[in-house]
C-alpha cells in the first residue's frame, strides 16, 4: 500500500490542571450548531470531561471512532489511587454509553479538530481553555494510504447497524431518484 | 422560538403533586430580563404580604438566569427567592456550580414550587420528564452525600444535585441550600426548602439553548476573553492581594490571611487581634492549607479557581470555597486552621451558611461565659473551644435543647432568651447575620450598601469603587487610567479627589451625592448580573471586571435577539431592583429598619448618616421614609405597584 505524508492534529490534555469547568463542551457544541453559534447544547459535544468531583477525577476525552459492538474485555485503571471506571478514557461512540451521540437521533459524533474554512488556527475548546488543559500541536507523518475510515463511511455504518443495510440502500436508492 | 432563555417555567404543586410546564410571556424578559428580576416580579404577583415563610403560600424558586447555558464565562448562578424565615423579607441567595446550566438544557428557565409535599421527596427532572420520587430513605442524610446518592439512585452521574441537609430538614434558620461545589446559603432558603419537605432538585437537560445572533454574540465574548486572560496575568496594584485579581476572592489559592485575620472581628463579631499573622501562625496555616487541598476547581464554564476539593488529613472530602475557610476558626477563638477544616466539613453535610452559623455558636458562647445562658443549657457540652463548637453547631442542626432556640438566628434568640441577651446581639441589620467587622470611622458609601440593599449582605453588593482610598496621587493616576468599566467618566474625578485623612476623606467625602451615585452603579451592576445569572466574581463584586455595563447591553442583545442599549439595561435594572423594594416594603419595611449596627463603626455622625439615608433615597426616586413614589413607579411601569402600595396605606397619596 502506498505510503503519503498526512498532517496529525493532535490536542495534548494536560488533565492534572482541568478545573472541570466545562466550557470545552459549550464551545464544541456552540461550534458545530447549524448555523455555527446559534446554539449550545454540552451533550451534543466530541469533548465530554468525564467528573467526579469527590473522587478527584477530571479527565477530558475526546470523540474518536464510531463502533457498532461494546468492548469484550474491559480495562479497569487505578491511578494515583484513583479508579478509573472502564470506559473513562474510550473515545468511541459505542453502545455501552450515551456520551459521543446527537441526543435526537443517537448518531455518532466525532471530533474533527474544528475544520472550518477559513481554517481555524486551534480547535476552539482549546481557544478557550484559559487553563491550558488543552494544547494543540500539529505534526506531519507518513501513513498507509486509505486505511483510515472516512467520516461519511462511519455515519453511514452506524445507520447501516440502527436501521439495516436494505433501508439504507433504499433510502440511499430513493434519495438518488429525487436528484 | 426564545434564544438565550428557554421560555418554560416548571410549576409544582408539592400538596397535589401535580407537575405543569408552562410556557412565559416574552415580555416579561423584555421587563425584567430574567433571574432574580423575573423572579421578584413573580413574588410580587403570587405572594401577598400576609404570606409567612413557613405558610405554603410562599414560593421557593429556583431560577436560572438570561445567560446560563451559553458560552458567556462564568453564567453559572442560580438564584433562589422565597421569604426568609430570619428576616421576613424577600431573599435572593445564589450558587455557583453546574445546576442552573443543566437546568436550561433540559428546557426550563425556572423550577416554582409551592405548597408543601405530605412526604419527604426530590424532585427529578430529565428534559421533558419530571417526577416527584420519594425520599423517605434520604431523610437525615448529608447535603453532600444524598447528591451521590441521588445520581447513584439514578444511574445519572451527569444530573446535577441541589440538596439539603439536616439542617435544612429542621428548618434552621441559616440552613443552606448545597450543590457540587456551591451553596445558596443567606437567609435560610434551606429551612424553606424543608419546610416543604423537597429533600433535593436532581436535574440532567441535554436539548439546545439558543442565541439569536451566536456568530454575534462570539464576537463580543473574545473581547471579554482577552480581557480574562489580561487580568488574570496583570493583578490590579495598590490594593490587597484578594481584591487585586478577579472571581470570587482566591480564598483556594492564596495562603496568605494577614488581612481577614487581623482586620475581621474574632468571636462574636467582638474581637480584633492585630498581632494574629505571626510567623508560626502564617506557617502553620499556610502548610495546613495547602496539604489540605487537593484540587482547585471552579465552577461552569468558568477559568477561575475560586473553589477547591479539600480533604484534611485523609478526612472526608467536600469542595470549599471564600471566607468560609476562617470563619468557624475566627469565631471560635481557635488559632489552628485544622479546626476549620473539619467542622465545615460537618457544616456543609447538615448544610449551613457558614458566615452566620458560626456568629451565631459565637454568640451562645458569649451568652455562657456572662452567665446568660448556663450549665443546664449547656449540658454534655465540652468544655474545650473546639469541641464546644462541634457539640453546638451539632445542637443547631438537630434544633435540640438550646440549639432550638439558637436555630432562629442571633437576633430571634437573644429575643427569645431575654435576661440581657439582646444586647450580645450587636452584628445583626434586619434581623440577619453580618460580616464580623467593626471599623473606625463610617464610611458613607459602606453605610448606604449596609443600610438599604435588598441582599443584606455586603459582600454581595459592593465591588466595583476601591474599598478605601490609595494614599498617593500617583496610586490614583494609575487606576483611574485604564478604567473603562465606569459608567461615567466623572467617577474619575471622584477617586482623584479622595483622601485618607483631611476633608476629601471618610467620612465626609465622597459626598452624599457622589455615595449615591457610586453606590447606584455598584448595585446596578450586580442587578444586571443577577437577572442574567453571571458571577459577580467576574463582575459586579471585583475592581475592573471582565463584564460591564458597556458590553452586557451587546452580549444581551446578541444573545436574546431584543435590541436593548445601556440606557434600556439601566431602567430594566432599576425597575426590578425598584420593585424588589417596594416588595419589601409591602412587607413592612421602611426607613427605620435601614441601620447598621451601632457599633459597626467607632465614629459615627449621626447628621450625617440622616443626610446620606435622604439624599440616596431622593436619588433613587424613594420618599422620606424609602417608598418609591408614584412618579417613579410609573417611569419604571410600575403603576401597578404605586397602585397597590397607596391600597395599603404604605405610600400615601401625593406623599413625598
Amino acid at each position: 500500500m502506498a505510503m503519503i505524508k498526512k498532517k496529525i492534529k493532535t490536542i495534548k490534555i494536560d488533565a492534572d490542571k482541568c478545573n472541570g469547568c466545562r466550557g470545552c463542551e459549550i464551545v464544541c457544541s456552540a461550534f458545530h450548531a447549524n448555523p455555527k453559534y446559534s446554539s449550545n447544547n454540552p451533550a451534543r459535544s466530541r469533548i465530554q470531561v468525564i467528573t467526579n468531583r469527590l473522587q478527584n477525577k477530571w479527565l477530558p476525552v475526546f470523540a474518536g471512532e464510531y463502533t457498532a459492538a461494546e468492548c469484550m474485555g474491559r480495562d479497569k485503571y487505578v491511578i494515583d489511587g484513583k479508579e478509573y471506571d472502564e470506559c473513562d478514557f474510550c473515545r468511541a461512540s459505542c453502545p455501552s454509553r450515551d456520551i459521543f451521540k446527537e441526543p435526537d437521533s443517537g448518531l455518532p459524533l466525532k471530533c474533527d479538530m474544528c475544520e472550518d474554512d477559513p481554517p481555524q488556527e486551534k480547535p476552539m475548546c482549546v481557544q478557550v481553555c484559559l487553563n491550558d488543559v488543552l494544547m494543540y500541536e500539529e505534526r506531519e507523518e507518513e501513513v498507509e494510504e486509505g486505511l483510515e475510515m472516512e467520516a461519511v463511511e462511519a455515519g453511514v455504518g452506524s445507520l447501516i447497524d440502527k436501521y439495516g443495510l436494505k433501508t439504507i440502500a433504499d433510502t440511499v436508492a430513493r434519495l438518488a431518484q429525487k436528484g | 422560538m426564545r434564544y438565550a432563555e428557554t421560555g418554560y417555567n416548571l410549576e409544582i404543586d408539592l400538596a397535589r403533586g401535580n407537575i405543569e410546564r408552562v410556557e412565559t410571556d416574552p415580555k416579561m424578559t423584555e421587563l425584567h430580563l430574567g433571574g432574580l428580576g423575573t423572579s421578584v416580579k413573580i413574588h410580587w404577583d403570587r405572594v401577598p404580604p400576609e404570606t409567612k415563610p413557613f405558610d405554603p403560600e410562599n414560593l421557593l424558586i429556583f431560577s436560572t438566569g438570561l445567560l446560563n447555558g451559553t458560552p458567556a464565562f462564568s453564567a453559572n448562578r442560580t438564584v433562589v427567592t422565597f421569604i426568609s424565615p430570619e428576616s421576613g423579607l424577600l431573599a435572593y441567595p445564589m450558587m455557583g456550580g453546574f445546576w442552573s446550566a443543566e437546568l436550561k438544557y433540559a428546557g426550563y428557565d425556572k423550577v416554582i414550587l409551592r405548597n408543601k409535599s405530605p412526604e419527604w421527596v426530590y424532585l427529578w427532572i430529565h428534559n421533558d420528564k419530571v417526577e416527584l420520587r420519594d425520599a423517605s430513605h434520604l431523610k437525615g442524610r448529608g447535603a453532600l452525600e444524598t447528591q451521590d446518592l441521588i445520581r447513584k439512585e439514578l444511574n445519572e452521574p451527569r444530573a446535577q444535585v441541589a440538596a439539603i441537609g439536616l439542617a435544612g430538614e429542621n428548618k434552621v434558620f441559616t440552613a443552606s441550600i448545597e450543590q457540587s461545589r456551591s451553596s445558596a446559603s443567606r437567609l435560610g432558603g434551606g429551612a424553606v426548602m424543608g419546610d416543604k419537605k423537597v429533600k433535593a432538585i436532581a436535574v440532567r437537560g441535554t436539548k439546545d439553548v439558543n442565541l439569536a445572533r451566536g456568530a454575534e454574540f462570539m464576537e463580543h465574548m473574545k473581547g471579554v476573553t482577552e480581557y480574562i486572560k489580561f487580568r488574570n496575568a496583570n493583578p490590579i496594584p495598590d490594593v490587597m492581594t484578594i481584591l487585586s485579581g478577579i472571581g470570587s476572592p482566591q480564598e483556594m489559592v492564596h495562603t496568605d490571611e494577614k488581612w481577614h485575620t487581623e482586620n475581621f472581628m474574632w468571636g462574636n463579631a467582638r474581637t480584633r487581634r492585630r498581632e494574629f499573622w505571626s510567623k508560626e501562625n502564617a506557617e502553620n496555616w499556610t502548610s495546613a492549607q495547602l496539604s489540605t487541598v487537593q484540587r482547585l476547581i471552579s465552577c461552569f464554564n468558568c477559568p477561575q479557581h475560586c473553589g477547591a476539593l479539600v480533604s484534611y488529613r485523609e478526612g472526608p472530602r467536600y469542595m470549599m470555597k471564600c471566607f468560609g475557610k476562617l470563619t468557624y476558626c475566627m469565631a471560635a477563638y481557635v488559632d489552628d486552621l485544622g479546626f476549620n477544616f473539619r467542622i465545615l466539613q460537618r457544616a456543609t453535610e447538615y448544610g449551613v451558611d457558614s458566615f452566620s452559623t458560626p456568629q451565631i455558636l459565637a454568640f451562645a458562647v458569649e451568652l455562657y461565659e456572662a452567665g446568660i445562658l448556663t450549665d443546664k443549657d449547656f449540658e454534655g457540652c465540652p468544655s474545650d473551644k473546639e469541641g464546644r463548637f462541634f457539640w453546638l453547631l451539632d445542637r443547631v442542626a438537630r434544633r435540640e435543647g438550646i440549639g432550638d432556640v439558637l436555630a432562629d438566628g442571633v437576633y430571634a434568640a437573644a429575643r427569645k432568651i431575654g435576661k440581657g441577651a439582646e444586647e450580645f446581639d450587636h452584628n445583626t441589620i434586619k434581623k440577619h447575620e453580618q460580616l464580623p467587622l467593626k471599623l473606625g470611622t463610617l464610611d458613607p458609601i459602606y453605610f448606604l450598601m449596609y443600610s438599604t440593599n435588598e441582599k443584606i449582605s455586603i459582600t454581595q453588593i459592593e465591588g466595583q469603587w476601591p474599598q478605601s482610598a490609595f494614599p498617593t496621587m500617583e496610586q490614583r493616576e494609575a487606576f483611574v487610567k485604564d478604567w473603562p468599566q465606569l459608567p461615567d467618566e466623572k467617577f474619575k474625578q471622584y477617586l482623584l479627589d479622595w483622601e485618607i485623612r483631611g476633608e476629601k476623606a471618610i467620612p465626609f467625602f465622597p459626598t452624599p451625592d457622589i455615595a449615591a451615585e457610586i453606590v447606584d452603579w455598584m448595585e446596578m451592576l450586580h442587578n444586571i448580573d443577577d437577572a442574567c445569572c453571571i458571577c459577580a466574581g467576574m463582575s459586579s463584586f471585583c475592581l475592573k471586571p471582565p463584564y460591564h455595563i458597556h458590553n452586557y447591553p451587546k452580549l444581551i442583545s446578541a444573545a436574546t435577539g431584543m435590541d436593548i442599549d445601556e440606557a434600556g439595561l439601566k431602567k430594566i435594572a432599576n425597575r426590578s431592583r425598584t420593585l424588589h423594594r417596594a416588595l419589601n416594603n409591602r412587607r413592612g419595611m421602611a426607613r427605620a429598619d435601614e441601620k447598621p449596627p451601632q457599633d459597626h463603626w467607632k465614629r459615627r455622625f449621626p447628621d450625617l448618616e440622616e443626610q446620606l439615608l435622604s439624599t440616596y433615597y431622593k436619588f433613587k426616586g424613594w420618599n422620606n421614609d424609602g417608598i418609591p413614589t408614584r412618579e417613579r413607579l410609573e417611569e419604571l411601569d410600575l403603576g401597578y405597584a404605586a397602585e397597590d402600595l397607596e391600597k395599603r396605606g404604605i405610600l400615601k397619596n401625593g406623599h413625598d
